[in-house]
């Protein structure tokens, strides 16, 4: 399968204190290791487990996932931001890889 | 036996169907062996031990029938002011008839604002989707909602 591909959508600027809506997807199987192949073989399994959300360094948000989550997972939550900033994304996979994202967002 | 046995006003190919159907269940059901709302409370008691946590300030929001368990929206969310002394600490996600009845925990901070967030999930049948809350001060909170299931997406 091809490099999962991080989308991330956050407002571009906002008022000091808001609380902005953060939306992100990413593309990936999230192989469950239930399935089988055609040979009958069980597929191993290999799923995002970790989301991490920081702004600034500050941890804002995590999220630990279980093969219950579905194919390109979407996680959507909210922040409140106080200073202008950057938010940066990661997904930990199982096999070790992180995949990364970052937005900006300036408040006044 | 096959006219005996067949309901008035079903058709062969009506019958045929039900079996067919029939033979499909019955070959996925040994690979799923599912959950049973005891293995969440399992779990539960095993993240919180025997700490009792109350009905109500947790919503979940989601279909009343998901046409495919694959992709199920779910919305969680916690009633809470999001205060650096009280906030939502920990929402843990489960799901009640799935081979593999956790689902998800989220982990806010009060730079969330709002203890609210939003994923899709899969399903494999019909079945309670259950959240436990967890605050900074320790109080617990659950909520509970039932989602009907078309087709399941928990499949081998």
């Amino acid at each position: 399968m091809a490099t999962p591909t991080p989308r991330v959508r956050v407002q571009a600027k906002a008022k000091k204190g808001e609380v902005v809506e953060i939306k992100t997807l990413i593309s990936h199987d999230m192989e469950m290791g239930t399935r089988k192949d055609a040979d009958g073989k069980t597929i191993p399994r290999k799923i995002i487990k970790q989301f991490v959300c920081t702004f600034n360094g500050k941890d804002v948000f995590k999220s630990d996932w279980q093969p219950g989550i579905s194919a390109n997972p979407y996680m959507a939550f909210f922040a409140k931001v106080n200073e202008s900033g950057t938010f940066e994304f990661a997904w930990h996979d199982d096999d070790g890889s992180v995949y990364k994202a970052s937005s900006k967002i300036e408040v006044a | 036996m096959r006219q005996g046995g067949r309901p008035a006003g079903a058709t062969r190919r009506r019958v045929l169907a039900v079996g067919a159907l029939g033979g499909i269940v019955a070959a996925l059901a040994p690979r799923l062996a599912v959950a049973k709302p005891e293995d969440v409370a399992a779990a539960i008691k095993k993240l919180y031990g025997d700490k009792k946590a109350a009905d109500g300030k947790v919503k979940l929001e989601m279909p009343q029938i998901a046409e495919n368990g694959n992709v199920v929206p779910v919305t969680v969310s916690v009633e809470s002011a999001m205060t650096d002394a009280d906030y939502v600490k920990a929402v843990h996600l489960f799901a009640e008839g799935n081979p593999i009845p956790a689902v998800a925990t989220f982990y806010f901070t009060p730079l969330c604002g709002k203890a609210v967030c939003s994923t899709r999930i899969r399903m494999a049948a019909t079945q309670n989707i259950v959240a436990v809350a967890e605050t900074s001060k320790g109080e617990l909170y659950t909520g509970k909602t039932e989602v009907k299931v078309t087709i399941g997406g928990c499949g081998g």
